[in-house]
Protein backbone atom coordinates (compact mmCIF):
# COMPACT_ATOMS: atom_id res chain seq x y z
CA UNK A 1 0.00 0.00 0.00
CA UNK A 2 1.57 3.25 -1.16
CA UNK A 3 0.13 6.74 -1.56
CA UNK A 4 0.92 9.25 -4.27
CA UNK A 5 0.51 12.93 -3.45
CA UNK A 6 0.27 15.31 -6.39
CA UNK A 7 2.29 18.34 -5.33
CA UNK A 8 0.94 21.82 -5.86
CA UNK A 9 3.86 24.02 -6.78
CA UNK A 10 4.86 27.05 -8.82
CA UNK A 11 7.89 25.28 -10.35
CA UNK A 12 10.21 26.97 -7.83
CA UNK A 13 8.68 26.03 -4.51
CA UNK A 14 6.08 23.73 -3.02
CA UNK A 15 2.79 25.32 -1.97
CA UNK A 16 1.58 24.91 1.60
CA UNK A 17 -1.48 22.85 0.66
CA UNK A 18 0.86 20.01 -0.36
CA UNK A 19 2.08 19.69 3.24
CA UNK A 20 -1.42 19.09 4.62
CA UNK A 21 -2.05 16.57 1.86
CA UNK A 22 1.11 14.63 2.83
CA UNK A 23 -0.26 14.35 6.39
CA UNK A 24 -3.55 12.95 5.05
CA UNK A 25 -1.63 10.51 2.83
CA UNK A 26 0.40 9.27 5.79
CA UNK A 27 -2.87 8.66 7.67
CA UNK A 28 -3.96 6.29 4.87
CA UNK A 29 -1.03 4.03 5.85
CA UNK A 30 1.99 2.92 3.87
CA UNK A 31 4.71 4.92 2.14
CA UNK A 32 4.11 8.42 0.79
CA UNK A 33 5.46 9.41 -2.61
CA UNK A 34 5.12 12.88 -4.12
CA UNK A 35 4.76 13.69 -7.80
CA UNK A 36 6.17 16.99 -9.02
CA UNK A 37 5.11 17.51 -12.63
CA UNK A 38 6.39 20.84 -13.85
CA UNK A 39 8.73 22.76 -16.08
CA UNK A 40 12.23 23.45 -14.75
CA UNK A 41 10.83 22.44 -11.41
CA UNK A 42 14.01 20.90 -9.97
CA UNK A 43 13.90 23.26 -6.99
CA UNK A 44 10.31 22.29 -6.23
CA UNK A 45 11.19 18.59 -6.47
CA UNK A 46 14.08 19.06 -4.03
CA UNK A 47 11.81 20.95 -1.65
CA UNK A 48 9.30 18.08 -1.87
CA UNK A 49 12.09 15.68 -0.89
CA UNK A 50 12.69 17.62 2.32
CA UNK A 51 9.09 17.24 3.54
CA UNK A 52 9.03 15.02 6.61
CA UNK A 53 7.43 11.65 5.94
CA UNK A 54 7.97 11.58 2.19
CA UNK A 55 9.77 8.42 1.00
CA UNK A 56 10.24 9.28 -2.66
CA UNK A 57 9.76 12.18 -5.04
CA UNK A 58 8.88 11.54 -8.66
CA UNK A 59 9.86 14.38 -10.91
CA UNK A 60 8.47 14.72 -14.43
CA UNK A 61 9.69 17.68 -16.44
CA UNK A 62 8.18 19.02 -19.65
CA UNK A 63 7.39 22.49 -20.99
CA UNK A 64 3.70 21.59 -21.22
CA UNK A 65 3.50 20.99 -17.46
CA UNK A 66 4.39 24.62 -16.74
CA UNK A 67 0.84 25.83 -16.10
CA UNK A 68 -0.55 22.57 -14.76
CA UNK A 69 -3.15 21.97 -17.49
CA UNK A 70 -5.52 19.23 -16.34
CA UNK A 71 -5.22 17.11 -19.50
CA UNK A 72 -1.43 16.88 -19.32
CA UNK A 73 -1.02 16.46 -15.57
CA UNK A 74 -3.80 13.83 -15.45
CA UNK A 75 -1.98 11.85 -18.16
CA UNK A 76 1.20 11.93 -16.06
CA UNK A 77 -0.63 10.73 -12.96
CA UNK A 78 -2.30 7.94 -14.95
CA UNK A 79 1.09 6.78 -16.23
CA UNK A 80 2.11 6.18 -12.60
CA UNK A 81 -1.23 5.16 -11.11
CA UNK A 82 -0.65 1.40 -11.39
CA UNK A 83 1.76 1.41 -8.44
CA UNK A 84 -0.48 3.15 -5.95
CA UNK A 85 -3.41 2.36 -3.67
CA UNK A 86 -4.17 6.01 -2.90
CA UNK A 87 -3.79 9.11 -5.08
CA UNK A 88 -4.26 12.35 -3.20
CA UNK A 89 -4.57 15.94 -4.36
CA UNK A 90 -5.00 19.05 -2.24
CA UNK A 91 -8.57 20.36 -2.62
CA UNK A 92 -7.37 23.56 -4.26
CA UNK A 93 -8.51 24.95 -7.62
CA UNK A 94 -5.78 22.89 -9.26
CA UNK A 95 -6.40 19.64 -7.38
CA UNK A 96 -10.16 19.82 -7.91
CA UNK A 97 -9.55 20.40 -11.59
CA UNK A 98 -7.35 17.35 -12.14
CA UNK A 99 -8.41 14.67 -9.63
CA UNK A 100 -11.82 13.76 -11.15
CA UNK A 101 -10.18 13.43 -14.56
CA UNK A 102 -7.81 10.85 -13.12
CA UNK A 103 -10.59 9.03 -11.27
CA UNK A 104 -12.83 8.75 -14.33
CA UNK A 105 -9.99 7.35 -16.45
CA UNK A 106 -9.31 4.76 -13.76
CA UNK A 107 -13.07 4.07 -13.55
CA UNK A 108 -13.16 4.74 -9.81
CA UNK A 109 -15.26 7.09 -7.70
CA UNK A 110 -13.45 10.14 -6.34
CA UNK A 111 -13.77 11.24 -2.74
CA UNK A 112 -13.87 15.04 -2.55
CA UNK A 113 -12.64 17.32 0.17
CA UNK A 114 -11.98 14.78 2.93
CA UNK A 115 -11.60 16.17 6.45
CA UNK A 116 -10.59 12.94 8.22
CA UNK A 117 -9.16 9.54 7.41
CA UNK A 118 -10.96 6.81 9.38
CA UNK A 119 -9.17 3.93 7.67
CA UNK A 120 -7.48 3.09 4.39
CA UNK A 121 -10.87 3.02 2.62
CA UNK A 122 -13.05 5.14 4.93
CA UNK A 123 -13.12 8.91 4.93
CA UNK A 124 -15.16 11.74 6.37
CA UNK A 125 -16.29 14.63 4.20
CA UNK A 126 -18.69 17.54 4.61
CA UNK A 127 -21.84 17.75 2.47
CA UNK A 128 -24.60 20.38 2.14
CA UNK A 129 -22.24 23.31 2.71
CA UNK A 130 -20.82 21.69 5.81
CA UNK A 131 -24.23 21.24 7.46
CA UNK A 132 -23.71 17.49 7.57
CA UNK A 133 -20.68 15.22 7.74
CA UNK A 134 -20.73 12.00 5.73
CA UNK A 135 -18.52 8.99 6.40
CA UNK A 136 -18.00 7.16 3.12
CA UNK A 137 -16.34 3.89 2.24
CA UNK A 138 -14.73 3.27 -1.12
CA UNK A 139 -14.70 -0.23 -2.56
CA UNK A 140 -12.51 0.78 -5.48
CA UNK A 141 -9.01 -0.62 -5.89
CA UNK A 142 -7.47 2.85 -6.12
CA UNK A 143 -8.72 5.67 -3.94
CA UNK A 144 -8.59 9.04 -5.68
CA UNK A 145 -9.02 11.75 -3.07
CA UNK A 146 -8.93 15.51 -2.66
CA UNK A 147 -7.92 16.71 0.79
CA UNK A 148 -9.43 19.70 2.55
CA UNK A 149 -6.26 21.32 3.82
CA UNK A 150 -7.84 22.83 6.93
CA UNK A 151 -8.76 19.31 8.06
CA UNK A 152 -5.13 18.18 8.45
CA UNK A 153 -2.01 19.64 10.05
CA UNK A 154 0.83 20.59 7.73
CA UNK A 155 3.72 18.12 7.54
CA UNK A 156 7.08 19.68 8.45
CA UNK A 157 8.66 21.23 5.35
CA UNK A 158 12.11 20.05 6.44
CA UNK A 159 13.64 16.99 8.03
CA UNK A 160 12.91 14.59 5.21
CA UNK A 161 15.53 13.19 2.87
CA UNK A 162 13.63 11.50 0.08
CA UNK A 163 15.32 10.51 -3.14
CA UNK A 164 14.24 12.33 -6.27
CA UNK A 165 13.57 10.02 -9.17
CA UNK A 166 13.25 11.49 -12.65
CA UNK A 167 10.67 9.91 -14.93
CA UNK A 168 9.81 10.46 -18.57
CA UNK A 169 7.03 12.92 -19.11
CA UNK A 170 3.73 11.57 -20.41
CA UNK A 171 3.01 12.83 -23.94
CA UNK A 172 1.30 16.17 -24.42
CA UNK A 173 -2.46 16.16 -24.94
CA UNK A 174 -2.45 19.26 -27.15
CA UNK A 175 -6.16 20.02 -26.98
CA UNK A 176 -5.83 22.90 -24.56
CA UNK A 177 -3.48 25.84 -24.39
CA UNK A 178 -2.58 28.31 -21.65
CA UNK A 179 -3.18 31.86 -22.84
CA UNK A 180 -2.44 34.06 -19.85
CA UNK A 181 -3.17 34.85 -16.25
CA UNK A 182 -3.90 37.73 -13.95
CA UNK A 183 -2.61 36.90 -10.52
CA UNK A 184 -3.46 39.43 -7.83
CA UNK A 185 -0.24 40.64 -6.19
CA UNK A 186 -0.27 40.73 -2.44
CA UNK A 187 2.24 41.01 0.38
CA UNK A 188 -0.26 39.58 2.79
CA UNK A 189 -0.29 36.00 4.02
CA UNK A 190 -2.11 33.59 1.73
CA UNK A 191 -5.80 33.42 2.69
CA UNK A 192 -5.98 29.66 3.18
CA UNK A 193 -2.80 29.55 5.27
CA UNK A 194 -3.24 32.74 7.34
CA UNK A 195 -3.35 32.58 11.13
CA UNK A 196 -5.61 35.62 11.26
CA UNK A 197 -8.22 36.68 8.70
CA UNK A 198 -10.27 39.85 8.68
CA UNK A 199 -13.22 39.64 6.38
CA UNK A 200 -15.64 42.26 5.11
CA UNK A 201 -19.16 42.07 3.76
CA UNK A 202 -21.70 44.08 1.85
CA UNK A 203 -22.10 46.57 4.71
CA UNK A 204 -18.78 48.19 3.71
CA UNK A 205 -20.58 49.82 0.79
CA UNK A 206 -17.71 50.38 -1.66
CA UNK A 207 -14.25 49.18 -2.51
CA UNK A 208 -12.79 52.48 -1.23
CA UNK A 209 -14.45 51.97 2.14
CA UNK A 210 -13.33 48.34 2.13
CA UNK A 211 -9.72 49.42 1.73
CA UNK A 212 -10.02 52.34 4.10
CA UNK A 213 -11.60 50.38 6.94
CA UNK A 214 -10.37 46.79 6.55
CA UNK A 215 -6.78 47.21 5.34
CA UNK A 216 -5.43 49.01 8.45
CA UNK A 217 -6.95 46.32 10.68
CA UNK A 218 -5.41 43.57 8.56
CA UNK A 219 -2.04 45.38 8.65
CA UNK A 220 -2.19 45.69 12.45
CA UNK A 221 -2.94 41.99 12.88
CA UNK A 222 -0.68 40.73 10.08
CA UNK A 223 -3.85 39.19 8.71
CA UNK A 224 -5.09 38.08 5.32
CA UNK A 225 -8.13 39.84 3.91
CA UNK A 226 -11.27 37.90 3.07
CA UNK A 227 -14.72 38.82 1.87
CA UNK A 228 -18.25 37.52 1.63
CA UNK A 229 -19.79 36.71 -1.74
CA UNK A 230 -21.95 39.84 -1.48
CA UNK A 231 -18.84 42.02 -1.17
CA UNK A 232 -17.13 40.24 -4.06
CA UNK A 233 -20.17 40.38 -6.35
CA UNK A 234 -20.55 44.10 -5.61
CA UNK A 235 -16.93 44.59 -6.64
CA UNK A 236 -15.64 45.68 -3.22
CA UNK A 237 -13.04 42.91 -3.15
CA UNK A 238 -11.41 40.59 -5.71
CA UNK A 239 -12.94 37.15 -6.43
CA UNK A 240 -10.16 35.14 -4.88
CA UNK A 241 -10.83 36.70 -1.47
CA UNK A 242 -14.20 35.03 -1.28
CA UNK A 243 -14.64 32.81 1.76
CA UNK A 244 -17.42 30.24 1.68
CA UNK A 245 -18.84 27.06 0.17
CA UNK A 246 -17.88 28.13 -3.32
CA UNK A 247 -14.84 30.20 -2.43
CA UNK A 248 -11.98 29.40 -0.06
CA UNK A 249 -12.38 27.21 2.99
CA UNK A 250 -10.38 28.66 5.87
CA UNK A 251 -9.75 27.77 9.51
CA UNK A 252 -7.49 30.41 11.03
CA UNK A 253 -6.80 31.01 14.72
CA UNK A 254 -8.84 34.22 14.54
CA UNK A 255 -11.53 35.19 12.03
CA UNK A 256 -12.96 38.69 12.28
CA UNK A 257 -16.21 39.09 10.29
CA UNK A 258 -17.14 42.73 9.75
CA UNK A 259 -20.51 43.60 8.26
CA UNK A 260 -21.17 39.97 7.24
CA UNK A 261 -24.63 38.62 8.04
CA UNK A 262 -23.50 34.99 8.09
CA UNK A 263 -25.41 33.16 5.34
CA UNK A 264 -25.12 29.34 5.32
CA UNK A 265 -22.81 29.55 2.32
CA UNK A 266 -20.38 31.90 4.08
CA UNK A 267 -20.38 29.95 7.34
CA UNK A 268 -19.44 26.83 5.35
CA UNK A 269 -16.10 28.46 4.61
CA UNK A 270 -15.08 29.69 8.07
CA UNK A 271 -16.94 27.93 10.87
CA UNK A 272 -13.95 25.78 11.76
CA UNK A 273 -11.96 28.87 12.75
CA UNK A 274 -10.67 28.67 16.31
CA UNK A 275 -12.01 32.03 17.46
CA UNK A 276 -14.66 33.96 15.55
CA UNK A 277 -15.34 37.63 16.17
CA UNK A 278 -18.39 39.28 14.60
CA UNK A 279 -18.92 43.00 14.28
CA UNK A 280 -22.39 43.77 12.98
CA UNK A 281 -25.05 46.30 13.77
CA UNK A 282 -27.94 43.88 13.23
CA UNK A 283 -28.47 41.98 16.52
CA UNK A 284 -30.38 39.28 14.61
CA UNK A 285 -27.56 38.54 12.13
CA UNK A 286 -26.95 34.76 12.00
CA UNK A 287 -23.19 35.35 12.28
CA UNK A 288 -23.71 35.94 16.03
CA UNK A 289 -24.80 32.32 16.44
CA UNK A 290 -21.29 31.08 15.59
CA UNK A 291 -19.25 34.00 16.95
CA UNK A 292 -17.26 33.52 20.14
CA UNK A 293 -17.25 37.28 20.64
CA UNK A 294 -19.95 39.41 19.10
CA UNK A 295 -19.94 43.18 19.06
CA UNK A 296 -23.18 44.84 18.08
CA UNK A 297 -21.94 48.09 16.58
CA UNK A 298 -21.52 50.12 13.42
CA UNK A 299 -18.39 48.77 11.79
CA UNK A 300 -17.36 52.19 10.50
CA UNK A 301 -16.82 53.24 14.13
CA UNK A 302 -15.92 49.92 15.72
CA UNK A 303 -13.29 48.73 13.23
CA UNK A 304 -11.12 51.89 13.30
CA UNK A 305 -11.44 51.92 17.09
CA UNK A 306 -10.37 48.28 17.21
CA UNK A 307 -7.42 49.04 14.91
CA UNK A 308 -6.36 51.90 17.18
CA UNK A 309 -6.54 49.78 20.34
CA UNK A 310 -4.40 46.93 19.05
CA UNK B 1 -23.57 23.95 -33.02
CA UNK B 2 -25.36 22.11 -30.24
CA UNK B 3 -24.81 22.68 -26.53
CA UNK B 4 -25.73 20.16 -23.86
CA UNK B 5 -26.47 21.53 -20.39
CA UNK B 6 -26.80 19.04 -17.52
CA UNK B 7 -28.91 20.35 -14.62
CA UNK B 8 -29.46 18.89 -11.16
CA UNK B 9 -32.44 19.09 -8.85
CA UNK B 10 -31.17 19.88 -5.35
CA UNK B 11 -32.43 21.13 -1.99
CA UNK B 12 -32.95 24.89 -2.38
CA UNK B 13 -29.88 26.82 -1.31
CA UNK B 14 -31.81 28.75 1.35
CA UNK B 15 -32.91 25.63 3.19
CA UNK B 16 -30.95 24.64 6.28
CA UNK B 17 -30.93 20.87 6.06
CA UNK B 18 -31.30 18.53 9.01
CA UNK B 19 -29.54 15.25 9.52
CA UNK B 20 -31.90 12.30 10.08
CA UNK B 21 -31.86 10.94 13.61
CA UNK B 22 -30.91 7.44 12.40
CA UNK B 23 -27.80 8.94 10.71
CA UNK B 24 -28.63 7.47 7.30
CA UNK B 25 -28.69 10.79 5.52
CA UNK B 26 -30.20 14.22 5.34
CA UNK B 27 -33.94 14.72 5.65
CA UNK B 28 -35.12 16.01 2.30
CA UNK B 29 -38.77 14.97 2.56
CA UNK B 30 -41.01 18.03 2.18
CA UNK B 31 -38.19 20.54 1.71
CA UNK B 32 -38.12 22.96 -1.19
CA UNK B 33 -36.15 21.73 -4.20
CA UNK B 34 -34.75 23.91 -6.99
CA UNK B 35 -32.26 23.88 -9.81
CA UNK B 36 -28.65 23.84 -8.55
CA UNK B 37 -27.54 27.52 -8.70
CA UNK B 38 -24.43 26.77 -10.78
CA UNK B 39 -26.58 24.93 -13.32
CA UNK B 40 -28.84 27.95 -13.71
CA UNK B 41 -25.72 29.89 -14.64
CA UNK B 42 -24.83 27.14 -17.14
CA UNK B 43 -28.26 27.26 -18.80
CA UNK B 44 -28.13 31.06 -18.92
CA UNK B 45 -24.71 30.97 -20.60
CA UNK B 46 -25.85 28.44 -23.20
CA UNK B 47 -28.92 30.55 -23.98
CA UNK B 48 -26.78 33.70 -24.26
CA UNK B 49 -24.47 31.92 -26.71
CA UNK B 50 -27.55 31.01 -28.72
CA UNK B 51 -28.78 34.60 -28.64
CA UNK B 52 -25.39 35.71 -29.94
CA UNK B 53 -25.72 33.28 -32.84
CA UNK B 54 -22.82 31.06 -31.79
CA UNK B 55 -25.12 28.16 -30.92
CA UNK B 56 -28.11 26.68 -32.74
CA UNK B 57 -29.63 24.35 -30.17
CA UNK B 58 -29.53 24.07 -26.37
CA UNK B 59 -30.46 20.71 -24.86
CA UNK B 60 -31.02 20.46 -21.10
CA UNK B 61 -30.41 17.09 -19.43
CA UNK B 62 -31.15 15.85 -15.95
CA UNK B 63 -30.61 12.48 -14.29
CA UNK B 64 -32.72 11.31 -11.38
CA UNK B 65 -36.28 10.91 -10.18
CA UNK B 66 -39.42 11.85 -12.15
CA UNK B 67 -39.63 15.21 -10.35
CA UNK B 68 -36.48 16.32 -12.20
CA UNK B 69 -38.87 17.12 -15.04
CA UNK B 70 -39.70 20.34 -13.17
CA UNK B 71 -36.03 21.30 -13.22
CA UNK B 72 -35.91 20.63 -16.96
CA UNK B 73 -39.05 22.73 -17.50
CA UNK B 74 -37.28 25.57 -15.68
CA UNK B 75 -34.28 25.18 -17.98
CA UNK B 76 -36.59 25.33 -21.00
CA UNK B 77 -38.32 28.42 -19.56
CA UNK B 78 -34.89 30.11 -19.41
CA UNK B 79 -34.45 29.23 -23.08
CA UNK B 80 -33.31 25.63 -23.60
CA UNK B 81 -34.90 24.18 -26.76
CA UNK B 82 -35.62 20.67 -25.56
CA UNK B 83 -34.82 18.36 -22.68
CA UNK B 84 -33.86 14.80 -21.85
CA UNK B 85 -34.49 13.11 -18.51
CA UNK B 86 -32.60 9.97 -17.62
CA UNK B 87 -35.03 8.60 -15.09
CA UNK B 88 -33.95 6.43 -12.19
CA UNK B 89 -34.77 6.23 -8.50
CA UNK B 90 -31.26 4.94 -7.71
CA UNK B 91 -28.81 7.15 -5.83
CA UNK B 92 -26.59 8.69 -8.51
CA UNK B 93 -22.96 9.53 -7.86
CA UNK B 94 -20.82 11.77 -10.11
CA UNK B 95 -19.12 8.89 -11.95
CA UNK B 96 -22.50 7.36 -12.86
CA UNK B 97 -23.84 10.73 -14.02
CA UNK B 98 -20.70 11.33 -16.07
CA UNK B 99 -21.21 7.94 -17.76
CA UNK B 100 -24.87 8.70 -18.51
CA UNK B 101 -23.87 12.08 -19.93
CA UNK B 102 -21.11 10.46 -21.99
CA UNK B 103 -23.72 8.19 -23.58
CA UNK B 104 -25.87 11.21 -24.39
CA UNK B 105 -22.88 13.10 -25.80
CA UNK B 106 -22.21 10.15 -28.12
CA UNK B 107 -25.82 10.28 -29.23
CA UNK B 108 -26.34 14.03 -29.59
CA UNK B 109 -22.78 15.04 -30.59
CA UNK B 110 -22.77 18.50 -28.95
CA UNK B 111 -19.70 20.71 -29.47
CA UNK B 112 -19.92 22.07 -25.98
CA UNK B 113 -21.18 20.72 -22.66
CA UNK B 114 -21.68 23.36 -19.97
CA UNK B 115 -22.14 22.14 -16.39
CA UNK B 116 -22.15 23.86 -13.02
CA UNK B 117 -18.85 23.62 -11.16
CA UNK B 118 -20.44 21.77 -8.25
CA UNK B 119 -23.80 20.76 -6.86
CA UNK B 120 -24.63 22.35 -3.53
CA UNK B 121 -25.88 19.08 -2.03
CA UNK B 122 -22.98 16.64 -2.38
CA UNK B 123 -20.42 19.45 -2.93
CA UNK B 124 -18.38 17.05 -5.10
CA UNK B 125 -17.12 19.22 -7.97
CA UNK B 126 -16.37 16.17 -10.16
CA UNK B 127 -18.95 15.51 -12.86
CA UNK B 128 -17.70 17.96 -15.52
CA UNK B 129 -14.10 16.84 -15.21
CA UNK B 130 -15.15 13.17 -15.27
CA UNK B 131 -17.26 13.72 -18.37
CA UNK B 132 -14.34 15.44 -20.13
CA UNK B 133 -12.10 12.50 -19.26
CA UNK B 134 -14.61 9.87 -20.46
CA UNK B 135 -15.16 11.73 -23.75
CA UNK B 136 -11.43 12.42 -24.02
CA UNK B 137 -12.03 16.11 -24.68
CA UNK B 138 -10.40 19.14 -23.02
CA UNK B 139 -11.95 20.83 -20.01
CA UNK B 140 -12.18 24.37 -18.73
CA UNK B 141 -13.45 24.41 -15.16
CA UNK B 142 -14.62 27.30 -12.94
CA UNK B 143 -15.31 29.56 -15.91
CA UNK B 144 -16.03 33.25 -15.39
CA UNK B 145 -15.98 34.12 -19.10
CA UNK B 146 -16.57 32.03 -22.26
CA UNK B 147 -15.94 33.08 -25.87
CA UNK B 148 -16.58 30.62 -28.69
CA UNK B 149 -15.10 31.08 -32.19
CA UNK B 150 -13.45 29.08 -34.96
CA UNK B 151 -13.80 25.65 -33.38
CA UNK B 152 -12.24 26.85 -30.15
CA UNK B 153 -13.42 28.17 -26.81
CA UNK B 154 -11.46 30.80 -24.93
CA UNK B 155 -12.30 30.51 -21.26
CA UNK B 156 -11.27 32.64 -18.30
CA UNK B 157 -11.11 30.56 -15.14
CA UNK B 158 -11.21 31.50 -11.49
CA UNK B 159 -8.16 29.98 -9.84
CA UNK B 160 -6.53 30.46 -6.44
CA UNK B 161 -4.83 33.84 -6.54
CA UNK B 162 -6.64 35.29 -9.55
CA UNK B 163 -7.72 34.46 -13.08
CA UNK B 164 -6.32 32.24 -15.81
CA UNK B 165 -7.26 32.11 -19.49
CA UNK B 166 -7.19 28.89 -21.51
CA UNK B 167 -7.98 28.05 -25.08
CA UNK B 168 -9.54 24.63 -25.66
CA UNK B 169 -10.39 22.99 -28.95
CA UNK B 170 -14.03 21.95 -29.43
CA UNK B 171 -15.68 19.69 -28.53
CA UNK B 172 -15.02 20.59 -24.90
CA UNK B 173 -16.52 20.58 -21.43
CA UNK B 174 -16.86 23.82 -19.46
CA UNK B 175 -18.00 24.19 -15.85
CA UNK B 176 -19.40 27.48 -14.56
CA UNK B 177 -18.35 29.61 -11.63
CA UNK B 178 -20.63 32.07 -9.87
CA UNK B 179 -19.44 35.14 -11.69
CA UNK B 180 -19.97 33.90 -15.23
CA UNK B 181 -23.36 35.61 -15.49
CA UNK B 182 -26.53 36.64 -13.70
CA UNK B 183 -29.27 34.12 -14.64
CA UNK B 184 -32.48 35.74 -15.87
CA UNK B 185 -35.81 35.42 -14.13
CA UNK B 186 -38.19 33.16 -15.94
CA UNK B 187 -41.36 34.92 -17.06
CA UNK B 188 -44.84 33.47 -16.97
CA UNK B 189 -45.25 33.37 -20.79
CA UNK B 190 -41.95 31.49 -21.03
CA UNK B 191 -43.04 29.03 -18.35
CA UNK B 192 -46.18 28.38 -20.40
CA UNK B 193 -44.17 27.95 -23.60
CA UNK B 194 -41.75 25.58 -21.85
CA UNK B 195 -44.64 23.22 -21.13
CA UNK B 196 -45.00 22.62 -24.87
CA UNK B 197 -41.34 21.91 -25.54
CA UNK B 198 -40.11 18.38 -26.14
CA UNK B 199 -39.01 16.35 -23.09
CA UNK B 200 -37.75 12.83 -23.77
CA UNK B 201 -37.48 10.31 -20.96
CA UNK B 202 -34.87 7.53 -21.03
CA UNK B 203 -33.70 4.92 -18.56
CA UNK B 204 -30.06 4.21 -17.68
CA UNK B 205 -30.53 0.76 -19.25
CA UNK B 206 -31.44 2.39 -22.58
CA UNK B 207 -28.01 4.00 -22.50
CA UNK B 208 -26.30 0.83 -21.34
CA UNK B 209 -24.91 2.42 -18.18
CA UNK B 210 -24.55 0.76 -14.79
CA UNK B 211 -25.36 3.44 -12.22
CA UNK B 212 -24.76 1.44 -9.04
CA UNK B 213 -23.13 3.67 -6.40
CA UNK B 214 -19.40 3.09 -5.90
CA UNK B 215 -19.04 4.90 -2.61
CA UNK B 216 -20.97 3.59 0.34
CA UNK B 217 -22.23 6.15 2.85
CA UNK B 218 -21.73 4.58 6.28
CA UNK B 219 -23.31 7.40 8.25
CA UNK B 220 -24.21 11.05 8.15
CA UNK B 221 -23.87 13.13 11.29
CA UNK B 222 -24.33 16.69 12.46
CA UNK B 223 -21.15 18.73 12.35
CA UNK B 224 -19.71 19.57 15.79
CA UNK B 225 -21.59 22.46 17.35
CA UNK B 226 -19.72 25.56 18.39
CA UNK B 227 -20.03 26.54 22.04
CA UNK B 228 -22.24 29.55 22.62
CA UNK B 229 -20.37 32.78 22.38
CA UNK B 230 -20.85 36.02 24.24
CA UNK B 231 -21.69 39.54 23.21
CA UNK B 232 -19.26 42.20 24.32
CA UNK B 233 -20.43 45.73 25.05
CA UNK B 234 -17.56 47.68 23.46
CA UNK B 235 -14.30 47.51 21.56
CA UNK B 236 -12.15 47.76 24.70
CA UNK B 237 -13.76 44.64 26.16
CA UNK B 238 -13.35 42.84 22.84
CA UNK B 239 -9.62 43.61 22.73
CA UNK B 240 -9.25 42.55 26.35
CA UNK B 241 -11.04 39.23 25.72
CA UNK B 242 -8.99 38.48 22.63
CA UNK B 243 -5.75 39.23 24.47
CA UNK B 244 -6.38 37.63 27.82
CA UNK B 245 -9.12 35.06 27.38
CA UNK B 246 -8.73 33.68 23.85
CA UNK B 247 -5.04 34.65 23.64
CA UNK B 248 -5.14 34.98 19.86
CA UNK B 249 -3.59 38.44 19.49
Amino acid sequence: MTSLVIAEHDNASIKGATLNTVTAAAACGGEVHVLVAGHNAGAAAEAAGRIAGVAKVIHADAAYFEHGLAENVAAQVLALAGDYSHILFPATASGKNIAPRVAAKLDVAQVSDITRVDGPDTFERPIYAGNAMAVVQSGDSVKVITVRTTGFDAAAASGGSATVQKVDAAPENGKSRFVGQEIAKSDRPELTAAKVIVSGGRALGSSEKFNEVMTPLADKLGAALGASRAAVDAGYAPNDWQVGQTGKIVAPQLYVACGISGAIQHLAGMKDSKVIVAINKDPEAPIFSVADYGLEADLFQAVPELTAKL
Amino acid sequence: MKVLVPVKRVVDYNVKVRVKSDQTGVDIANVKMSMNPFDEIAVEEAVRLKEKGAVTEVIAVSCGVTACQETLRTAMAIGADRAILVETSEELQPLAVAKLLKALVDKEQPQLVILGKQAIDDDCNQTGQMLAALCDVPQATFASKIEVADGKARVTREVDGGLETLEVSLPAVVTTDLRLNEPRYVTLPNIMKAKKKQLDVLKPEDLGVDVAPRLKTLKVTEPPKRGAGIKVPDVATLVDKLRNEAKVI
